[in-house]
């Protein structure tokens, strides 16, 4: 079975901010995204995830890496300073290279 | 007098949480708790708006707006000039007591019917009223100090208010209530007689949240738990005389103090969140739902019927 690299941007930040990042991600080229809820801690303090305003989601991204960059770029310029959020990039391989 | 049984929900809520216990409520009973209770009043209101004439509702709604607007305005120099924060901060809280929450109205109508206290059928639309203008307020005020936020997408955030979930519930219900008043009778058991023990439950999560942030209140400081206290009496004050002047009843106004006094936890942090980035949540919310929330229903809600009495008088 013949796989194609690809890359898988994850971003885990506050749940207000879906919306903004799916338009954002679309945007800048994103053929697609998957998002679910999530709960945690990290610099900002314990997000338990029980109400709206202390919701945390993670939003995968696979695509490819110009893209990939093009987004982590636009978002560490628009959200890393205000919000809670982490974003990672790693390789990832799919069957199918056209749907991404 | 005895504390109402809605309240000792909170306070257990608030012990677990402080005593770490596991108790928890799901996500998603959560919200179909919130909308279970935003559809109730609107239905019930509704109901008896069908049995009213609409007369007097052009003044009423002109008061609810006037302290929508008003109130916020009122609070960003308090909060900008003698607690010293930052513009975004101060717009953020005073968009968060400019809006209303709908669960401090809710233990005050659970307060009212209790007492047999009778109060206008066109309430719930007040609440729809008045969530709105305060967050668009203290935004406006809050970027017109600090613009280095990028821009605001001003239509998204009205839309995004204007049919957020507590609105399009409580006017919905409303309309559902009006139009479907002669065959309303099947759903009373459900959205009337269960409502106060739905509403306890609610208290009881609002407890676990508010003792989960307690921990903001120690960077919130004294000045904004001063504030928390304060800004809520102000603001009944307000309300009743507004309240009283638009001609409400004893139990209206007082209805409309507690709203006035009420500071939103659920459409202004995800309003401001987005469009005061640089505003830090745990300020706003630690005063709204650490101070402000307990204080109303624990102390506030009887204040304010008391008011609107004196005020009647």
């Amino acid at each position: 079975m013949k796989t194609h690299p690809k890359k898988l941007l994850v971003i885990i930040t506050e749940a207000a901010l879906e919306a903004q990042l799916a338009a954002d991600a679309e945007r800048l080229g994103a053929h697609g995204y998957t998002v679910s809820d999530v709960r945690g801690a990290g610099a900002r303090g314990a997000r338990r995830g029980d109400w709206d305003a202390d919701r945390t989601i993670r939003m995968e991204v696979i695509c490819d890496e110009a893209v990939a960059t093009a987004i982590a770029g636009h978002l560490h310029e628009t959200y890393f300073a205000d919000y809670a959020i982490a974003l990672y990039v790693t390789d990832c391989a799919v069957l199918r290279p056209e749907k991404f | 007098m005895p504390l109402d049984p809605v309240v000792w929900f909170f306070l257990l809520g608030l012990a677990a949480r402080l005593l770490r216990s596991d108790l928890k409520i799901p996500g998603a009973l959560y919200e179909a708790l919130a909308i279970y209770l935003l559809l109730a009043i609107g239905l019930r209101g509704g109901v008896e708006l069908a049995h009213e004439p609409l007369l007097s509702l052009a003044p009423q709604a002109a008061a609810a707006l006037a302290i929508g607007v008003a109130i916020p305005l009122a609070a960003y120099p308090v909060l900008r000039y003698l607690g010293r924060l930052s513009a975004p901060d101060a717009g953020a809280i005073a968009a968060h007591y400019g809006s209303v929450s709908v669960v401090t109205f809710a233990v005050a109508t659970a307060h009212a019917t209790t007492r047999g206290i009778p109060f206008e059928a066109t309430m719930p639309l007040m609440v729809a009223l008045l969530e709105v203008p305060g967050i668009l307020v203290g935004v406006m005020l809050g970027r017109a100090g600090d613009s280095s936020g990028g821009r605001v997408r001003w239509g998204m955030l009205t839309r995004e208010t204007l049919v957020g979930k507590s609105v399009v519930l409580l006017v919905g219900g409303v309309a559902i209530g009006w139009l479907a008043a002669p065959t309303i009778a099947p759903l009373q058991p459900f959205f009337v007689d269960m409502f106060k023990g739905v509403l306890c439950l609610f208290l009881l999560e609002m407890g676990l949240v508010v003792g989960a942030r307690l921990g903001d209140l120690r960077r919130a400081g004294p000045f904004l738990i001063a504030f928390g206290v304060v800004m809520p009496l102000a603001a009944a004050v307000l309300g009743a005389f507004a309240g009283r002047l638009a001609g409400f009843s004893v139990g209206g106004t007082a209805l409309l103090a507690t709203l006035a006094a009420s500071a939103s936890y659920i459409a202004a942090p995800a309003a401001t969140r987005i469009a005061l980035p640089k505003a830090n949540p745990a300020l706003s919310l630690g005063a709204s739902l650490g101070v402000t929330f307990p204080f109303n229903i624990a102390i506030g809600i009887p204040l304010y019927f008391e008011l609107a009495r004196r005020i009647h008088v």
